[in-house]
């Protein structure tokens, strides 16, 4: 059992501030994403759940027990790293059985999970192999086998599949998503990619300028973000976002048209809705086609509403030029709408 | 492709051809430079010391012993050599053991002045030896450490810690952070990280850090003929009796003088380049 806990952690790097206040529960056997762009904290926060770097303020719970003040050995934890830090001094094979003779188990029971976690990666053949030897591929995972032969309760990956090519990539995350959800342990893992997140996590954490600003289920964040930077974020092409004028009674006039919305304010909001969520037909929202893509499995068109930059994905086999004019109807159902002095999401 | 160029533009071609020639002949030039003594060294060692004091001089090695024997029967020679060992051996252990740990602490932790720092260290070598001597005379003789191997070595130190600084500041640098993190988290506290990962790693440039500074203790001169005087280590004995020694015994004795040096520089050559940030792989 080891549920994590993070409680109101903060860090900072001298004048600058790289954590506020962060909150999060992760369950039991959970696999958690933290994602972000570069510079967010999703590296930061994981590192001092590691312990490898000190919160300034605030506490980290691993199954129940406080570990905030302990060194990275003894919080129960193993981590996978981007450049893998897999040792050039020793083989595949004393590479994953190094935690186990740090904690002096007896010879064979290190062979046993040694060989056990290497079949589990598909390693078995390199056992003998120093690093050097092994592809970008092999050494990832040589690192996971590492990180999985410790049993560890909590595993912690830091983008571990950003250094792999896009195809080894996809096999990787395939793999390292069955080969976690069978091990049974919580998984924290940080990345940047969207698609990596969406496609291995139970729940992704959004993270921005040092906090996390939604955290759910993929599908959650990908539906409901919870502020506009989410739904910026997320989504390639991200959401689309437009200017909107109350016009009493849940009406709102978006681009010239009257479009259904929340009732409870008459304040300025944007409008906003997926490119994939828009369908071409005779009524919607005016736009003028700036660039037309045909990506094959459908179209993607970059148009202009009212000058602001708008993007629809559309059916492969329609027929759209550049200047063409479209009316872009958004599904009902799909539209959110954000308050821009808040930025946070308006029922 | 060359091929191809060349006939395109002769002249360009034959100018390049030129320009390789002044680069070898540059080449060969400082080559002879520094490879001529030492071959007039060499084979006037290994002479005997009648041809070393004859005219003309012979330009293949003799392989006569006669000088070399010479050299070790001469009073006083041998405890000279021995002496030269122990205090480059002192200044050795304690230039690594004060040393590395210095460069480990700039390589891994941010802390303030640290650019000072470095720079301070280079500084050290920024005295002339002949000013700190008179001082350093005075107050080793207070102290009781004057004509001791320990109170040279000290000296010696000084002069090889802003090296091995140095060298294992960048040595360490190579290594990446993650290796020593990957270890804490795989049940290491910072001790035993360092000693099974970062030590093996590191292990052979230490080493050349280490010859390094015995090079330097070996070659000085001019601390080891002020503070000494009946333990004289070898480049202050032959000094001392340059004036009235025979020629071939300045021949053997610059011989012994230069090959250890020269062997453990070129040893360790990949991580004097090293230092300077220079890839040389």
């Amino acid at each position: 059992m080891a549920e994590i806990q993070i409680k109101n952690v903060a860090k900072n790097f001298g004048e600058y501030q790289a954590l506020h206040d962060i909150n999060l529960t992760i369950a039991d056997q959970e696999f958690m994403v933290l994602l972000g762009a570069s510079g967010c904290g999703k590296s930061t926060l994981l590192r001092i759940i590691a312990g490898l770097e000190t919160a300034t303020s605030g506490e980290v719970w691993i199954g129940g027990r406080r570990v905030d003040h302990l060194p990275p050995k003894d919080r129960g934890i193993s981590m996978v790293f981007q450049n893998y830090a897999v040792f050039p001094h020793l083989t595949v094979f004393e590479n994953i059985g190094f935690g186990l003779r740090m904690q002096k188990l007896p010879d064979d029971e290190v062979t046993r999970r040694v060989e056990r976690t290497a079949t589990l990666m598909h390693i078995e053949q390199l056992l003998k192999r120093y690093s050097g030897e092994l592809s970008g591929g092999q050494r990832q995972r040589v690192a996971v086998a590492r990180a999985l032969a410790m049993e560890p309760d909590v595993i912690l990956m830091d983008e571990p599949l950003s250094n792999l090519d896009a195809l080894l990539r996809m096999e990787m995350r395939a793999e390292l998503k069955g080969v976690l959800a069978e091990s049974k342990t919580t998984a924290i893992y940080v990345t940047h990619d969207q698609v990596e997140a969406m496609s291995m996590a139970d729940r992704i954490s959004v993270m921005h300028q040092g906090r996390i600003v939604q955290a759910a289920s993929p599908i959650e964040v990908y539906r409901n973000p919870a502020a506009e930077f989410v739904a910026g974020f997320i989504g390639n092409p991200p959401m689309n976002f437009l200017p909107a004028k109350s016009t009493g009674n849940g009406q709102w006039s978006v681009a010239g048209q009257s479009i259904a919305g929340p009732a409870n304010t008459d304040q300025p909001l944007k409008f906003a809705v997926r490119p994939e969520d828009l369908t071409l037909g005779d009524s919607g929202l005016t736009a003028v086609a700036k660039v037309v893509e045909p990506l094959g499995a459908h179209l993607l068109v970059t148009c202009e509403v009212e000058g602001i930059m708008f993007r629809a994905v559309l059916e492969s086999d329609l027929q759209v030029h550049v200047g063409d004019k479209l009316r872009l109807a958004p599904q009902p159902d799909r539209v959110r709408w954000f308050d821009p002095r808040t930025t946070l999401a308006v029922a | 492709m060359t091929e191809a160029t060349a006939d395109l533009a002769p002249h360009g071609a034959s100018t390049r051809k030129t320009g390789q020639y002044v680069y070898a002949a540059a080449v060969f030039l400082l080559c002879a430079w520094v490879l001529v003594p030492l071959y007039f060294l060499l084979i006037n060692t290994l002479s005997s010391p009648e041809a070393v004091n004859s005219f003309p001089k012979s330009f293949v090695p003799a392989f006569d012993m006669g000088s070399l024997t010479f050299f070790a029967q001469f009073e006083g020679m041998l405890v000279a050599l021995k002496n030269s060992v122990v205090v480059a051996v002192l200044t050795m252990v304690m230039s690594i053991t004060i040393g590395a740990p210095a460069g480990y602490a700039l390589s891994r932790f941010e802390f303030p002045g640290k650019e000072l720092f470095r720079l301070l260290i280079l500084l050290t070598r920024a005295f002339p030896l002949p000013l700190l001597a008179l001082p350093l005379a005075v107050l080793f003789i207070r102290t009781g450490l004057d004509d001791t191997a320990f109170g040279l070595a000290l000296v010696h130190t000084t002069l090889a810690i802003p090296f091995a600084v140095l060298i294992t500041f960048s040595l360490f640098s190579g290594i990446p952070v993650e290796l020593e993190e990957a270890a804490w988290t795989l049940g290491c506290t910072r001790f035993t990280a360092f000693t099974k990962v970062i030590l093996p790693l590191i292990l052979p440039g230490i080493t050349a850090s280490a010859i390094f500074a015995f090079v330097i203790s070996w070659n000085e001169v001019f601390a080891a003929a002020v503070l000494t005087i009946e333990n004289r280590t070898l480049t202050a004995f032959l000094l001392q009796t340059l004036g009235e020694a025979p020629l071939h015994l300045k021949f053997a004795g610059g011989f012994i003088l230069v090959v250890p040096a020269l062997i453990f520089i070129f040893a360790v050559r990949k991580y004097l380049f090293a230092m300077w940030g220079i890839a040389n792989r």
